[in-house]
């Protein structure tokens, strides 16, 4: 198993540790719950260093970007995030992504953990043609991620970079506790805050002085299993469960990424197609109606008919309730739609809801 | 930690006899093992067990496990209060946490269960594993 820099700071503060796409990382401290309402209220801090990394450059890199993914990556200028995908000709998903754009000739873009090797070889396979070099970095970066309200004041005093200045789905370079950093307001929990990445050898001092300063103001440390529940409740994607090579990004609601006016690109006519001819099935929340937690590949049925399974499924520690994301036939994807799941063999009520299930209020 | 006058089961059930009943609910290791508690599913009272048939479900926010009849018999009663707080099975899992009375069919089924020393010496064996 692959550890990240962080590891025996993990089990130094109790962190119960698990295996997660071949790393070794840290599924809980203190508790989920305990762990989700410290994000959501105060600030919390993540290891998230097996998350990839993919840096593209040379003469070509925008207008390999823009092949590669369905968004505008020509909109970025540098200091700028943008959040994408890696789609297949089907228009189905390798795997979403986010891209930095570090210059005109250079994007930095970050894929996920599982993804990681499949990714590289999907973007080095497809640059024959477009001069540019692609370099495969996850092995030189460690990140973390703090987020939460409270992630501004947390950080401010360990960075040079003014942070009341840096934008949601911005970067800036500077330092953190005086070493190099990149630093962006992004995340994937559905509040204000950071991701820190550093190729610091040594960058555990960061993650030690981050609980430090953190802590008086209620900062905690969390596992990937609060990450899944924030995540969810933001209705952010999990790749594997909502979104997959099988999964199409209409279907997965995702059409916002989507900009057919900036030329052609990797899927495009199969999103054309599929704009053309309606889609017959979509990515919904849902709640269930009665106890019970409907959980990822439960069984699914629609006016009595097996349709599918559930993608994501949890219990919410902020709401209370068993909440979800399912694919259902379109004509059954309204707010209030009901169906069920079953779970444990019987069949229990469940019924489709608005999303996000969380937004935090604007700063 | 574990209570002396309680038996245990290597499945992490606690069984606490009195009269000719068996108290049952899962120990703290049990609780620590899956976190935050959030739903218990229980059996029907009135329903026949079979030694070690799933007696119920608990669910906390990552998990879903079954709770074994650590002893055979009926159910004579069950915890309603866990129906509105179920992370009593977090806070006294040996205590107010209690999941089930069960009739006990066949005493012999506490033989097959552990002292409190000899469960905490089972947990050892686990951590070291």
């Amino acid at each position: 198993m692959k550890k990240t820099p962080f590891n025996e700071l993990h089990k130094a503060l109790g962190g119960k540790m698990i295996e997660f796409c071949g790393w070794e990382m840290p599924v809980e401290y203190a508790g989920i719950i305990p762990e989700h309402m410290a994000v959501r209220t105060q600030a919390g801090l993540f290891d998230v260093s097996h998350m990839g990394e993919v840096l593209v450059t040379g003469k070509d890199a925008l207008a390999f970007v823009q092949w590669l993914t369905p968004n505008d990556a020509s909109k970025l200028v540098p200091g700028q995030v943008q959040y994408t995908a890696l789609m297949t000709p089907e228009s189905t998903f390798v795997d979403d992504i986010l891209v930095y754009c570090m210059g005109p000739e250079e994007y930095f873009l970050v894929v996920n953990a599982a993804n990681d090797d499949k990714d590289f070889a999907w973007i080095a396979g497809h640059a024959r043609g477009f001069d540019v070099e692609v370099e495969h970095q996850s092995d030189a970066y460690s990140q973390l991620a703090l987020q939460g309200p409270l992630a501004e004041t947390v950080l401010q005093p360990l960075a040079d970079i003014d942070l009341a200045a840096l934008k949601t789905f911005n970067w800036a370079r500077g330092r953190v506790l005086g070493k190099e950093a990149l630093v962006s307001r992004t995340g994937y929990t559905g509040e204000d805050g950071f991701e820190i990445y550093t190729r610091d050898p040594d960058p555990g001092g960061i993650w030690k002085a981050l609980i430090e300063t953190g802590k008086p103001l209620g900062l905690q440390p969390i596992g990937l299993g609060a990450r899944d529940t924030l995540r969810l409740e933001a209705k952010l994607m999990l790749y594997g469960n909502d979104i997959s090579d099988k999964t199409t990004v209409l279907e997965a609601d995702l059409k916002w990424i989507v900009k057919l006016q900036k030329g052609d690109f990797l899927g495009k006519p199969a999103i054309e197609k599929q704009l053309a001819e309606g889609l017959t099935r979509k990515l919904v929340g849902f709640e269930m109606a009665g106890p019970g937690i409907a959980r990822p590949h439960y069984p699914v049925f629609v006016g009595g008919e097996r349709f599918g399974e559930v993608a994501s499924g949890t219990f919410s520690p902020l709401l209370k309730r068993a909440i979800g994301l399912v694919y259902l036939p379109i004509e059954a994807t309204t707010a209030g739609a009901e169906f069920e799941i079953e779970i444990r063999g019987k069949r229990a009520a469940a019924r489709v809801v608005p999303t996000p299930f969380y937004k935090r209020a604007k700063r | 930690m574990y209570p002396n006058d309680l038996r245990y089961s290597k499945d992490h059930e606690w069984v606490k006899v009195e009269g000719g009943e068996a108290v049952v609910g899962i120990t703290d290791f049990a609780q620590h093992q899956l976190g935050d508690i959030i739903f218990v599913e229980l059996p029907p009272v009135g329903k026949e067990l079979e030694l070690k048939q799933s007696l119920g479900v608990v669910e906390s926010v990552k998990s879903v496990s079954d709770i074994y009849a650590p002893v055979s018999g009926v159910v004579a009663a069950v915890n309603e209060s866990l129906g509105q707080a179920a992370d009593l099975l977090n806070k006294d899992p040996h205590g107010q946490g209690w999941i089930a009375r069960i009739k006990i069919k066949d005493a012999k089924d506490l033989d097959g269960l552990l002292s409190a020393a000899d469960y905490e010496k089972f947990l050892e064996g686990l951590e070291r594993s």
